[in-house]
């Protein structure tokens, strides 16, 4: 794999650690070290001491199955990129489907049924289809990312998510030469979504997202089912979601209903709004201000009232190393 | 009408204490000092509302207890404006203040709201009695700056808005209808809904 282990895997071990964690977690990180030891731990040892606090929601039976065969801190974060609270990561958040405010997803997004779900996957495809997340993920192993989430708005969170590389689901529908980007679209459904009822949204629903095709290819990229050991919130995107560490969050698209590969560059939610403020790449970059804010800097969540928790913004979210390639050449002051 | 004035006090100090309470109750979420930020800019608008909402009460009921509360709802007004301001300054910033230069030189919506501040700063001061006798006619005059920052922070307020305008459509048109009754016909007419067995003489200044 790309995606490089250096002295990353600090996280979440500020805890007297139960022995049988220890042992565990060695053994883990023999495999990422590369001496090719499947690091897939059962679920009792690693998740739950790691997730104790965690309420575990309603688990449905394709996350239930997958458990204990899931390759738990596949990806670690930085040496000081302490996890955010499982509390925080699930009461602040946009999600303009279920209204404006950060503490409306959480107050709403309840209402949203996620069971059955499927995700359509269509464009030039040999195949395509309608599939559930059972079928969605198919025979690929959970893994656990643990990556930086970098807002827009200046605000930064760390989270382990749980998924698999969104690569390997647009192989198994076997793109055409034709496919040249992949258009994301959130569910519809007023009923559940009093955003969508508004009539003084500016959001044209459904909400759309998009990734030129290298990127949507890029091992970073996964689209998630889970996150702390257990099923997404919806309010954190269930059933399944993008998540593109290097962007902005409003890149990582939520309760994703349809994949469809594209020829041409789809149009995507923000730029469509406010062309002068959000750009299709949206990679984080601190030295590409928004119009109405420095981007140099972020408040790294939870923060106080005696602290901003304020730290320095890295290029493309500090996985410079794994993505600056894809961007060879291009101005990115013009392509923001 | 002590009473009363002293309730208004006490309601317009509750919004403060409320979230200052939810906030040592670790009760405003992950990111506290956005939450006070963002709940004192909005109580300081709906407070600018309610006090240019005083004269078009009282002009239709004829209580006179609304021209009594006007100054206090006013330095209110301000008062959650200096509260937004420093909330922004210590919680978001970090008192970082070559940060807060470089906003208001670039910053539209900053530049704004600062402006319509130093306005509401100017009113409060002058809004004593001593003021009002000082500056004669034109006390008057200054204060029809309210107008101003009610549009200013109307503004303001329109671009910082992301997603969807319903909150801010309804301030717009309650700022819109306010001053709609300020059109001198509109404003006589509703001296004349409600004519009163024994009329009040109304003497307090209009604005
Ligand atoms: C120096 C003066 C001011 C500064 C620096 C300032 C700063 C800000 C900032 C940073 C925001 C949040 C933008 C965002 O990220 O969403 C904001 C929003 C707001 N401000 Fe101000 N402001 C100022 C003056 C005022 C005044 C005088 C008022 C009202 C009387 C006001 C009312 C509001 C309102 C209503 C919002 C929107 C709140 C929301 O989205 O819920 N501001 N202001």
């Amino acid at each position: 794999m790309l995606i490089r282990t250096r002295k990353r895997h600090h996280i979440g071990e500020h805890q007297v650690t139960p022995e049988s964690v220890y042992l565990a977690r060695r053994h883990f990180m023999a495999g990422v070290a590369g001496l090719g030891m499947a690091a897939a731990l059962p679920r009792s040892v690693w998740a739950s001491s790691h997730y104790d606090d965690v309420e575990k929601g309603r688990q449905p039976d394709w996350l239930a199955s997958r458990l204990d065969n899931t390759h738990w801190q596949a990806v670690t974060a930085g040496e000081n990129d302490k996890l955010t609270p499982f509390n925080d990561a699930s009461h602040y958040n946009n999600f303009f489907e279920f209204g404006t405010s950060k503490d409306d997803p959480y107050k709403h997004a309840g209402d949203m049924t996620t069971e059955p779900w499927t995700i359509e996957i269509d464009g030039e495809v040999a195949r395509p289809g309608t599939l559930d997340v059972d079928q969605l993920l198919g025979e690929q192993q959970l893994e656990e990312r643990i990556y930086r989430l970098r807002c827009v708005e200046a605000w930064s969170m760390v989270i382990p998510w749980l998924g698999v590389p969104l690569s390997e689901i647009i192989k198994r529908a076997e793109p055409t030469s034709d496919a040249k980007f992949v258009r994301f679209q959130t569910l519809v459904r007023p009923e559940e979504m009093p955003g969508q009822r508004s009539r003084f949204a500016l959001i044209d629903w459904p909400y759309q997202e998009g990734l030129r095709m290298d990127e949507a290819m890029h091992p970073l990229t996964i689209l998630s089912v889970g996150m702390y050991g257990r099923v997404l919130p919806n309010q954190n995107g269930a059933p399944v979601r993008l998540v593109v560490p290097w962007k902005y969050g409003f890149k990582s698209i939520k309760s994703i209903v349809r994949i469809s590969l594209v020829k041409e560059q789809p149009p995507t939610a923000w730029p469509t709004i406010n062309a002068n403020e959000y750009g299709f790449y949206s990679n984080v970059n601190p030295d590409v201000d928004h119009p109405r804010w420095s981007q140099a800097r972020e408040r790294r969540l939870p923060n106080s009232l005696f602290s901003t928790n304020m730290i320095d913004t890295q290029m493309f979210n500090g996985y410079e190393d794994e993505v600056a390639s894809l961007y060879k050449g291009m101005d990115l002051r013009t392509y923001f | 009408m002590r009473l009363w004035r002293c309730t208004v006090f006490v309601a317009a100090l509750l919004p403060f204490l409320w979230w200052a309470w939810q906030v040592a109750a670790g009760q405003a979420g992950p990111e506290p000092g956005q939450y006070l930020l963002l709940n004192f800019g909005q109580c300081a608008l709906i407070l600018l509302l309610l006090t240019l909402s005083l004269t078009p009460l009282m002009k239709l009921t004829r209580w006179k207890g609304f021209a009594l509360i006007r100054r206090q709802l006013g330095l209110w007004t301000f008062s959650y404006g200096v509260l937004h301001l420093t909330s922004y300054l210590l919680f978001i910033l970090g008192l970082d203040f070559s940060a807060l230069g470089a906003d208001l030189q670039r910053r539209p919506y900053i530049i704004v709201g600062f402006a319509a501040l130093v306005m509401l700063l100017a009113l409060a001061v002058t809004s004593n009695r001593y003021s009002m006798k000082r500056l004669g006619k034109r006390w008057k005059f200054l204060h029809r700056l309210v107008y101003i920052a009610l549009a200013l922070v109307l503004l303001h307020f329109f671009w910082v808005v992301r997603a969807d305008m319903g909150q801010w459509s309804a301030y717009a048109l309650a700022g819109v209808v306010l001053m709609l009754l300020r059109i001198p016909v509109i404003s006589r007419a509703l001296g004349r809904i409600r004519p009163r067995h024994g009329r009040v003489a109304s003497t307090h200044r209009s604005r």
